[in-house]
């Protein structure tokens, strides 16, 4: 993944020594003061910082004071040097941080009960913690312009109106997914995020990964479809080879939201359009429930499909089920002999399965006629 | 895959040939993309195809559909003459390499370009980048896989990788992408006609005395039928009843007209699934499975790694996962498995697979191993054939190129490939019930080149009529430089309009592989389709 340009310093894995609120700390050689500070637990707010992103300096929030330097410093563009003495909490850096925060706060869209982000912002957390006064917000505001929502994705919406132009959806898309679809675009008060062209982000050429929407700091990129789980369990994807290692957020036995796994060496917290959004069909109405038989007098040439089966098919017990299949296929073998039975696994099924039912296959019918699609 | 994933990234050289990555591998797309933008990675790829990673390849070679060894045999022709081969390797790890110099021999570019339809210019300098790359990755996947010389195809891209020692170190290696996130898995698992798990040949006696002792049972020696091959025995009825489980062969099988006449033979037919599919329709008894979320167990995915899937949700009403109802229905056959747990099921399989004998489900917590991993101390291995082959010395095979089954003539003048698209998976079965999968591409279509759709009278968006010997159907017209001149492109998740209707079932006869990748088609308004048909 993408970090600094020089991450390749950490394979030479030369430490340097500084300190940062008169504490001495070790960091590898290449670090940003931030990164620095963050690794030794020291908080510093911040916006626009993504761990698998290139510094960029655009919130202002992660300024210091570095002795020897002018002026206010903005942490995450700041490389660490040796013996650099850091203040991170002095009178100056916090008005600067509150004053920050109340420029961006002013024009945000103060609706976050109804928000999706609701508690779940980054936005929030650091106005609550460095503390924002009213009145300033007040005095702050420009004219307040609404700008039109994107609501035209299936999966997420676009509000431009809360977004703080941190460009960390930006850099996702240059760096991260190489995508490049969405870029910083217009000047000074109207600048924004927009596709080529200012198009809905479904014209465009988007392929709907949702890597911009999970780093999204605020509510501006916000999934459509999500809602907040009870607890999370790590899995793997179910759609292709790459093996995509993620979480489930479950609730009221629903997988209710996804996330990409950050320390999985295969995906790296990346996932795409069908493992980010593509689950829904695990409670789709038409999943099978129980046993069906197919009717007496029902040929196989009669057309059937998903909205007629209910007329040619009758729900059963596994008992019966599992009696009626056990039977035939013990008839089967004995009249025909064990090849003229075949076996269909699936690529689908788990290692365990696939197992078993070679072995099912093998040991209990007696044939090799065992395949799975992998030709197909 | 030979190497790993993170192997993408360490490469001074990627080449890519019949895989449309990041559509297809969405991921590792991301990371060849990144790996060329920022590490200065040399990019080369070799489709048909106008697709995304071409677009920023160095090098695009577009041949024609099934060209792929006269391509890669006159790339080696190229290195051999210029001596830029690994001569250090070759002496050391080959054998076989004066063979293959005789026939590449015979691949000169003039003769590649007329084959391939690639400039003499362009096959020159992508074998000149390859070979000059200190260490390159071949990545291929089903468009080198599906084709009647499917085997000869993948023999190619081993040769080119070894006669420039680009195997056994990092950055380098052979990278077949799987397709299915445990196609992988279940090969390993021995759900395959000839093998056992770990690739153990069933007609190898000593392997069989292995499992049935294993297994307390007796077991037949004789390799059975490939998928491919099934269906001809349900045809010819030589085979009577199908148990089928979490697949939906009438939509993934080639000539599907022909498939589901074969299944329709059936005496009777058993499917597992979680959906009412083409094939479960059709079945005499549906036993409802659960879907990855609702059971434990593991994957292994493309790059050998094997990670746990762990359960997030039960099941709806009475669906079971596949492994407990196979467990049922061998008991109720007389043969008493006793699994209680996939924990359990994988105990078995390490004590039998060599390659997974270090493998239980408490070593995978965290970033799960890749095989082989033989023994419960052994950390897995991130790339194979460091010192040795799997046969020791790694063989050079001299492919001759053979044409397609089929070539285009005057009724069927377009070549048809197939493959998946982004937004959508194999038989559509979970991807067409997803919401936003569905509503991202609802409709299915045919990539059409400018040049034909101009010639046939098309404009974008036209209802067309699609046919081949083996089958006619009709779907939308998607006109785009994507696709090559006389070359046009379906996905085939779409059963409205299912692609394997047309495809051909001609097999590659080593892996039984159909040659999707090659079907000669017409494509025709459909109100022309109809006058035609009023008028015979």
């Amino acid at each position: 993944m993408i970090k600094t340009d020089d991450a390749s310093a950490e394979e030479v894995s030369t430490t340097i020594t500084l300190t940062i609120d008169g504490r001495e700390i070790e960091t590898r050689d290449g670090a940003t003061v931030l990164e620095a500070a963050l690794a030794s637990g020291i908080i510093i707010p911040t916006l626009c910082h993504d761990p698998d992103l290139r510094p960029y300096g655009a919130c202002r929030l992660c300024v210091v004071e570095i002795e020897g330097m002018r002026g206010l410093v903005p942490s995450c563009t700041t490389l660490a040097r040796e013996g650099m003495i850091i203040q991170t909490n002095t009178a100056n850096v916090k008005k600067s941080r509150r004053i920050t925060m109340e420029l961006i706060v002013a024009n945000h869209p103060a609706d976050c009960l109804t928000c999706a982000k609701n508690q779940d912002c980054r936005l929030q957390h650091f106005a609550s913690y460095l503390g924002v006064d009213q009145e300033h917000c007040d005095r702050l505001r420009k004219s307040t312009q609404v700008l039109p929502v994107d609501r035209r994705h299936p999966a997420f919406d676009f509000d431009p109106n809360k977004c703080i132009l941190c460009a960390k959806c930006v850099r996702a898309c240059h760096e991260v997914t190489c995508a490049a679809v969405i870029d910083l675009s217009y000047r000074g008060y109207d600048a924004k995020i927009s596709t080529f062209g200012d198009k809905s982000w479904i014209e465009a050429n988007c392929r709907s990964c949702g890597d911009c929407v999970d780093r999204c700091p605020t509510g501006a990129l916000a999934p459509k479809n999500e809602m907040k789980g009870d607890r999370s369990v790590k899995t793997v994807c179910p759609y292709c080879g790459v093996g995509c290692s993620l979480y489930l957020g479950i609730r009221d036995n629903q997988i209710v939201n996804i996330k990409g796994d950050k320390k999985s060496p295969v995906n790296k917290g990346g996932l795409c359009v069908k493992g980010r959004f593509g689950f829904d069909f695990v409670k789709h109405p038409e999943r099978l429930t129980r046993p069906l038989i197919r009717k007496k007098d029902v040929g196989r040439d009669v057309k059937i499909d998903r909205s007629n089966y209910r007329d040619f098919f009758r729900e059963a017990t596994w008992e019966e089920a599992l009696e009626l299949v056990a039977d035939n296929l013990a008839a089967c073998k004995e009249k025909e002999g064990p090849d003229s039975i075949g076996v269909l696994s699936s690529a689908k099924f788990t290692n365990e399965e696939n197992y078993v039912v070679q072995k099912f296959a093998r040991a209990v019918i007696g044939t090799n006629n065992i395949d799975h699609c992998a030709r197909l | 895959m030979t190497n790993s994933i993170s192997d993408f990234d360490k490469a001074d050289l990627l080449f890519v040939i019949g895989s449309n990555t990041t559509e297809c591998h969405p991921i590792i797309g991301r990371f060849i993309r990144q790996a060329v933008k920022f590490k200065e990675t040399k990019l080369i790829v070799a489709d048909p195809r106008n697709i995304e990673l071409a677009r920023v390849a160095d090098i695009h070679l577009r041949h024609k559909p099934g060209t792929d060894v006269a391509l890669i045999n006159a790339m080696m022709n190229v290195i051999i003459k210029e001596n830029l081969q690994d001569q250090e390797f070759i002496d050391k790890r080959t054998e076989g390499y004066d063979e293959l110099v005789k026939t590449v021999n015979n691949y000169d570019t003039e003769r590649a370009t007329e084959i391939t339809g690639v400039p003499q210019d362009e096959i020159n300098a992508a074998a000149r980048l390859f070979a000059e790359a200190d260490s390159a990755i071949v990545t291929y996947s089903m468009g080198i896989t599906q084709h009647i010389t499917g085997t000869d195809n993948v023999k190619s891209l081993a040769n080119i990788v070894m006669l420039t020692g680009n195997i056994g170190r990092e950055g380098t290696g052979l990278s077949p992408l799987r397709g299915q996130n445990n196609v992988q898995g279940a090969c390993d698992m021995g759900a395959l006609p000839n093998v056992y798990p770990g690739y153990q040949n069933v007609d190898n006696s000593e392997i069989q005395k292995k499992f049935e002792s294993a297994w307390g049972c007796k077991l037949s020696a004789k390799p059975g039928l490939t998928t491919t091959m099934m269906t001809d025995a349900m045809h010819e009825g030589r085979i009577k009843a199908m148990f089928v489980v979490g697949e939906n062969p009438l939509m993934s099988e080639p000539h599907l007209n022909h498939a589901r006449k074969a299944m329709e033979r059936l005496a009777f037919l058993v499917v597992q699934d979680i959906f009412p599919t083409e094939t479960s329709l059709m079945a005499d008894v549906i036993l409802p499975a659960a879907v990855f979320a609702e059971k434990d167990g593991t994957y292994t995915n493309t790059e050998r790694r094997i990670q746990k899937l762990r359960k997030a949700i039960d099941p709806p009403a009475e669906a079971k996962s596949d492994w407990e109802i196979i467990n049922m229905l061998a008991e109720r056959l007389g043969h008493t498995f006793g699994f209680k747990s996939t924990a359990e099921i994988m105990d078995e399989i390490a004590s039998l697979t060599p390659s997974y004998g270090g493998i239980s489900h408490n070593r995978l917590d965290t970033g799960g191993l890749q095989w082989p991993c033989p023994n419960r101390d052994h950390p897995g291995t991130p790339f194979l054939h460091k010192d040795l082959f799997t046969r020791g010395k790694g063989k050079f095979h001299a492919v001759e190129y053979k044409s397609p089954a089929e070539s285009t003539s005057e009724e069927f003048p377009l070549i048809l490939t197939t493959g998946r698209m982004l937004e959508h998976w194999h038989t559509g079965s979970m991807s067409r019930r997803s919401d936003v999968l569905d509503a991202l591409q609802p409709n299915g279509m045919i990539d059409i080149h400018p040049d034909d759709a101009l010639k046939l009278g098309i404009t974008d968006g036209d209802i067309v009529a699609v046919s081949s010997a083996r089958g006619r159907i009709k779907t939308r017209a998607h006109i785009t430089d994507k696709a090559s001149p006389g070359v046009a492109y379906m996905a085939f998740h779409w059963s409205e309009a299912p692609a394997n209707i047309l495809t051909n079932p001609a097999l590659d006869p080593f892996a039984k592989i159909p040659e999707y990748k090659v079907s000669a088609v017409k494509a025709e308004l459909l109100v022309m389709d109809k006058e035609r048909q009023d008028n015979q």
